[in-house]
């Protein structure tokens, strides 16, 4: 029986800037079904971050309940964890960032967790600009209660029972440009090209980035008349445009033609070099995006790739204008700061 | 790259790394697996099918199976198969009720082996058993050929050389002991059906021109013809300072006989650097551990004798010198020659053939080097009734490549004397594959990689066994460290197979293999799909094993080089597109002697 993954790796596994080889970030063995997306999407995480050189212990890793909250405990094993009760994970992590500004936190959601339980979370992160790598692992079924059809769930789809939902589906894409997010992606787990370099690029974006990944559940909703299987996602997916991350200190080597490419430069000057993209689009332009979104919704498209990108946007400690530094490191005398700071405040509103 | 067709028994084979490079193509982890489980009985049968001397070869054997092992690729070193093979041997049952019962009723034909080494011995075993009067000849006292004379009994104990030499000779051979072939006309006049020639690299090669040779000779010994002095009890001692010429292993065997008889300062001086040394890397570390000391890169330029008594031997200094072909070049340093005294000196630089009984006459061809001209498929010489094997046939090699030969001349007599075809009738090697699933997380294989660093064979006391010549230095592995180095064993003949139309192309198996040996891409050359791996690809003598094109136009390719066989990959599979199953892969002999597929707890497929 094999709960144990070998701790034998290839004897050439590449090392990142730090080091470290991709074993750095792995996790414990998984114990989803076996062909879950999920694990995919566990997979893309651990080399995204292994190719940006993150040092785990700067990750905090969130999540909430479902088999998507689970999957925090199979990649960066080294990084911080919290696992949330239900629905409950955007304010938990709107906490933690603010108590900490300087880590990089990483929400792990479902469609449960996000589009049901946790709707009434999930919108003020949005709306707050919260900065956040926000990931959903959607499946459109609660798998971890043998498959009931849950609110992503296309109308129309059929599950495995021969059940068909009757009801709309949340886009949790055209929710998330609604309302104040300012990265908004959507991809598919069998699909490594795309998603490792919108988790890069996600991970190095300030402000809310929402990239709703369509993971199959391979054990309830991978039927023939599931919108949500591998057949399915493959055949109808449509891209925006091909994306390449580039690190800050990389230049852009390639030339790209006039129209061949549009080049995004994120706010740690990091660029995100859409290809190939639609003339007429902009990620920058909200009303575009949304247009984008209902137009792939009719045609029967799965519209993926980066949807919209806004890299000015300002998150929620430009807002509130907090301070830079953890709170664990102010001092007494940085929170007191004494009688004659005090003076100074009452003098200005004489 | 065109999809890999697994239907050639060949490809998966290749995958077994250790029985893939050895000469007889022993079924390694099936043995191992066998030992793990405490059937050494069926351990040992295994083994003696395949290579007739379990108890010898895991005493002596090169190993060609261990440098070529994955763990070895995986981590620093590889399993210790070759003592492993040794723990089938000493716990092995009765197994004589297991080995072909005879009489065999004779079937007419009449068979010589000329030599009783391992090469005859094996053709004597894979023929008895189909009735063929077999007539053994050979110039010592018993069977065995150099591993009676030439390997030193602290590493293979006479005890068990004569056990597995009587096996075979007690299956009813005629032997002729004490009796030297001195006419292959005489032979081919008797009314044998078949000569086979398993005559061995009988001669050692001798410094003749080097200066004081001839004067000091009574102290100058030729190194195979010393050590059988020494087997055969004709030699009980040796002067305190030794000098061996040489860096093979008979060498090794030489300075670590001499440590024995009584030479205090042996002293192995060698040509070339010690990285190039022909000795096995173990047998070089046992010289070491007993005192003996190694100088490199000094010829000998002349042996010093004064009054007619050998005084030493006279070094001179070089330095390697590599080409950018890699091709090797000692060049004198300049460095003044160094004396090095010595009361004898043994000379250990190698071994030549000898056939001064052959007849030039006979229509048997000879070539360069003045070997026989042969099939290099079938060992047949050009004169259709003669066969050679072991050192006989290609030059000196080892003891399991005599065997192997051994068994491919065994066919081709059988085949030579039935009338067929030795090309077109050959059979080919026989398969068997067993599916491993028992459930989700459940393998009939222990599937599970331990992370165990190879253990050391537990040795005797150095001050007892170099006060006894007779005491086997090795003590073997008991049972207790058997099974956990049998356990660092990959399984590497358990097999990953791929069944491309049942992919979906999750990527679970992508995600989950510990050394990143697959990748989902799309097709190409295989230069070009070697840089797009998800691990570096760069060991080409491991196959990439390319499936059909799946529904996204993309392909599976697996590299096989670093594979833990762990099964993951199979586990997290939800459509049993990959599937574990055991591969055996068996060189058929002659005659079946054992069933590979008895010890096995599943169907074939």
């Amino acid at each position: 029986m094999t709960y144990l993954r070998p701790t034998f790796r290839h004897p050439e596994s590449p090392r990142n800037a730090l080091g470290y080889t991709r074993q750095y970030y792995e996790g414990a063995l998984s114990t989803l079904c076996a062909g879950c997306g999920h694990d995919s999407v566990s997979g893309a995480i651990i080399q995204a971050c292994f190719e940006l050189a993150i040092e785990p212990h700067r990750v905090a890793k969130l999540s909430g309940i479902g088999c998507s909250s689970k999957t925090p405990t199979y990649f960066l094993g080294n990084s911080h964890g919290f696992n949330s009760v239900h629905g409950r994970m955007p304010s938990v992590a709107t906490g933690a960032n603010l108590a900490n500004r300087n880590l990089i936190y990483l929400g792990i959601s479902g469609d449960g967790d996000t589009a049901s339980i946790g709707m009434g979370q999930f919108v003020h992160a949005l709306r707050r600009n919260l900065n956040i790598t926000y990931i959903v692992m959607n499946n459109g079924c609660y798998g971890l209660t043998k498959g009931q059809d849950s609110a992503t769930a296309d109308e129309g789809s059929k599950n495995k029972t021969g059940h068909v939902n009757p009801f709309h589906g949340i886009d949790l894409c055209g929710l998330a440009i609604e309302l104040g997010a300012t990265f908004v992606a959507r991809s598919f787990s069998g699909d490594k090209e795309q998603l490792i370099p919108l988790i890069k690029a996600a991970l190095s974006h300030q402000g809310f980035a929402l990239i709703d990944v369509l993971s199959p559940c391979v054990t309830f909703n991978n039927n023939p008349g599931s919108t949500k299987s591998y057949d399915y996602v493959r055949e109808h997916m449509e891209t925006t445009a091909a994306v390449d991350y580039i690190p800050e200190k990389a230049e852009i080597t390639a030339h790209y033609a006039e129209g061949e490419a549009c080049v995004v430069t994120l706010h740690d000057g990091s660029h995100v070099v859409l290809r190939k993209p639609d003339p007429t689009w902009q990620p920058t332009d909200r009303i575009a995006a949304m247009k984008r979104l209902h137009e792939a919704h009719q045609s029967g498209e799965i519209l993926t790739g980066i949807i919209y990108l806004e890299p000015a946007g300002r998150d929620l400690h430009a807002m509130l204008n907090t301070t830079h530094r953890p709170l664990n490191t102010l001092r007494e005398e940085d929170l007191c700061p004494g009688k004659e700071a005090l003076n100074a405040i009452n003098a200005e509103n004489r | 790259m065109k999809p890999t067709d697994i239907r050639d028994p060949e490809y998966f084979h290749k995958v077994v790394d250790c029985q893939y490079a050895c000469p007889a193509h022993t079924p390694v982890p099936e043995y191992i697996r066998l030992i793990a489980a405490g059937q050494y009985t069926e351990a040992y049968m295994l083994n003696w099918e395949s290579n007739v001397f379990p108890g010898i070869l895991g005493r002596t054997c090169d190993r060609p199976c261990e440098p070529a092992c994955r763990r070895g690729r995986v981590e620093e070193k590889p399993v210790a198969i070759c003592r492993l093979k040794r723990v089938a041997a000493d716990y092995k049952g009765e197994v004589r009720s297991l080995l072909p019962q005879g009489p065999f009723p004779p079937n007419g034909k009449k068979i010589a082996l000329i030599g009783g080494g391992p090469a005859s011995l094996t053709v004597a075993r894979d023929l008895a058993p189909l009735g063929y009067e077999i007539h053994l000849y050979d110039n010592q006292r018993k069977g065995g050929g150099m591993m009676l004379s030439q390997i030193p009994a602290f590493r293979l104990p006479e005890s068990v050389l004569d056990e597995e030499v009587n096996y075979i000779l007690d299956m009813g051979i005629h032997t002729h002991f004490n009796c030297y072939v001195s006419s292959m006309r005489e032979v081919l006049a008797q009314d044998y059906d078949a000569i086979f020639v398993g005559t061995g690299a009988p001669r050692g090669s001798d410094l003749s021109k080097l200066p004081g040779r001839q004067e000091g000779a009574a102290s100058i010994h030729i190194g195979i013809e010393w050590l059988a002095n020494v087997a055969f009890e004709h030699i009980h001692s040796i002067g305190k300072r030794v000098i061996v010429l040489g860096g093979g292993n008979t060498a090794m065997d030489c300075c670590r006989t001499a440590r024995r008889l009584g030479g205090e300062q042996v002293t192995v001086v060698v040509r070339s650097p010690f990285k190039d040394m022909k000795a096995s890397p173990w047998e070089i570390e046992d010289a070491l551990r007993e005192g003996v000391t190694i100088l490199n890169c000094m010829p000998p330029k002349a042996f010093i004798v004064e009054n007619g008594r050998l005084k030493g031997v006279l070094f001179e200094h070089v330095e390697a010198v590599y080409d950018e072909n890699g091709k090797r070049t000692l060049v004198p340093t300049g460095q003044p020659d160094t004396f090095i005294e010595a009361d004898d000196v043994l000379i250990a630089i190698g071994q030549e053939n000898a056939f001064p009984w052959i007849e030039r006459d006979l229509g048997i061809e000879f070539g360069k080097w003045d070997m026989p001209v042969l099939d290099p498929v079938t060992f047949q010489s050009t004169h259709p009734k003669v066969f050679f094997g072991g050192d006989a046939a290609l030059g000196p090699k080892n003891i399991i490549t005599a065997v192997a030969h051994g068994h491919q001349a065994a066919i081709s007599i059988h085949l030579f004397c039935t009338g067929q075809d030795l090309h077109r009738d050959r059979p080919a090697p026989t398969v068997n594959i067993f599916q491993q699933k028992m459930g989700v997380h459940e393998w009939l294989y222990d599937s599970y990689i331990v992370n165990d660093r190879r253990y050391a064979v537990p040795h005797a006391p150095e001050e007892v066994t170099l006060r006894n010549r007779r005491m086997e230095v090795e003590l073997g592995f008991d049972p207790e460290l058997a099974y956990k180095e049998a356990e660092r064993c990959l399984n590497c003949d358990v097999q990953t197979v791929f069944t491309t139309s049942l992919c979906i192309e999750c990527d679970a198996c992508v995600d989950i293999c510990p050394t990143s040996c697959i990748t989902f891409t799309h097709n190409g050359d295989e230069d070009d799909l070697r840089t797009r791996l998800n691990a570096p690809a760069n060991n080409r003598s491991q196959d990439l094993y390319v499936s059909d094109t799946l529904p996204t136009g993309r392909v599976m390719v697996k590299d096989e080089n670093v594979c833990l066989h762990c099964g993951l990959c199979a586990e997290r599979c939800p459509t049993s597109a990959w599937d574990m199953q055991k591969y055996l892969y068996q060189v058929t002999k002659a005659c079946k002697i054992w069933d590979i597929a008895r010890a096995s707890v599943a169907e074939p497929v």
